[in-house]
């Protein structure tokens, strides 16, 4: 399972929006810069990747998971992130329930045409939908650790 | 003003990325999410403090000197001193090494 070098860098054009945004307007950015930046960005994944890696294999957990990134922003001093982080996280994790909702209702639509059946049942659905969720990502994961056997 | 969209950098590569790293068996889905945003919010931090506390601000402009001179201030950047080393002329190193010699010579 070869990497080419290219891989392991992320999207110029995605870093250079990042640095706009960031940046006051009208700032001149060289191209020299841009590419210093995005190859410290993919440093800074190592890092915080092998960081984080740390405090599962103290736990002795094989999985990293949202608690083990934390632990390594602020082992690496990054504390400014952590609110952000967290706050990101929540939206994200409304996001992933969302989708899930969305194809359920579909689903049920097809079966049932009642709104306000589709209304109380779904608030049951949403204890079950939390459960799956932390299921399937350890789903995935387990075909990943498949692959790296490989 | 804030994105529809939570995060801009793919998942998909700074798994890839994550994956390359010695150990790692497996990572789960919010902990990859957390990690991709992490990255943009450094991208960022290490934009605007370089900026700020480079050079280029007189002029409005970012340029490597001003990367690798706040990795070098920074301790939160120190990790970055040897991807972002700093630069010096050709010149005026071979002068240096010049100087150097004659140093030599006169032993």
């Amino acid at each position: 399972m070869a990497e080419r070098p290219e891989d392991l860098n992320l999207p110029n054009a995605v870093i250079t929006r990042i640095i706009k945004e960031a940046l006051p307007d009208g700032v001149n950015v060289s191209k020299e810069a841009r590419r210093a930046i995005s190859q410290a960005a993919s440093v800074f994944v190592l890092y915080a990747t092998s960081c984080a890696n740390n405090f599962a294999m103290k736990a002795k957990r094989k999985t990293l998971n949202a608690g083990d990134v934390l632990a390594a922003m602020e082992e690496m001093e990054f504390e400014r992130f952590l609110e952000p982080l967290r706050e990101a996280l929540e939206v994200y994790k409304k996001g992933q329930k969302g989708k899930k909702e969305v194809s359920e209702q579909k689903r049920k639509d097809k079966e049932k045409k009642a709104d306000s059946e589709n209304d109380k049942s779904r608030e049951d659905e949403e204890e079950e939908e939390e459960e799956r969720m932390e299921e399937e990502p350890e789903a995935e994961n387990e075909a990943e650790e498949e692959e790296v056997e490989n | 003003i804030k994105n529809k969209k939570n995060i801009s950098l793919p998942i998909s590569r700074v798994r890839l990325i994550m994956k390359s790293s010695p150990d790692v068996s497996s990572i789960n889905q919010d902990a990859l999410f957390l990690t991709t945003k992490a990255t943009e919010l450094f991208v960022q931090h290490l934009a605007m403090s370089s900026f700020n506390n480079g050079a280029g601000k007189e002029t409005n402009s970012l340029s490597y000197s001003d990367l690798a001179h706040t990795a070098e201030e920074t301790e939160t950047f120190h990790f970055l001193t040897d991807i972002l080393p700093k630069k010096i002329l050709a010149r005026d190193y071979l002068k240096s090494l010049e100087q150097m010699q004659e140093e030599d010579a006169d032993f």
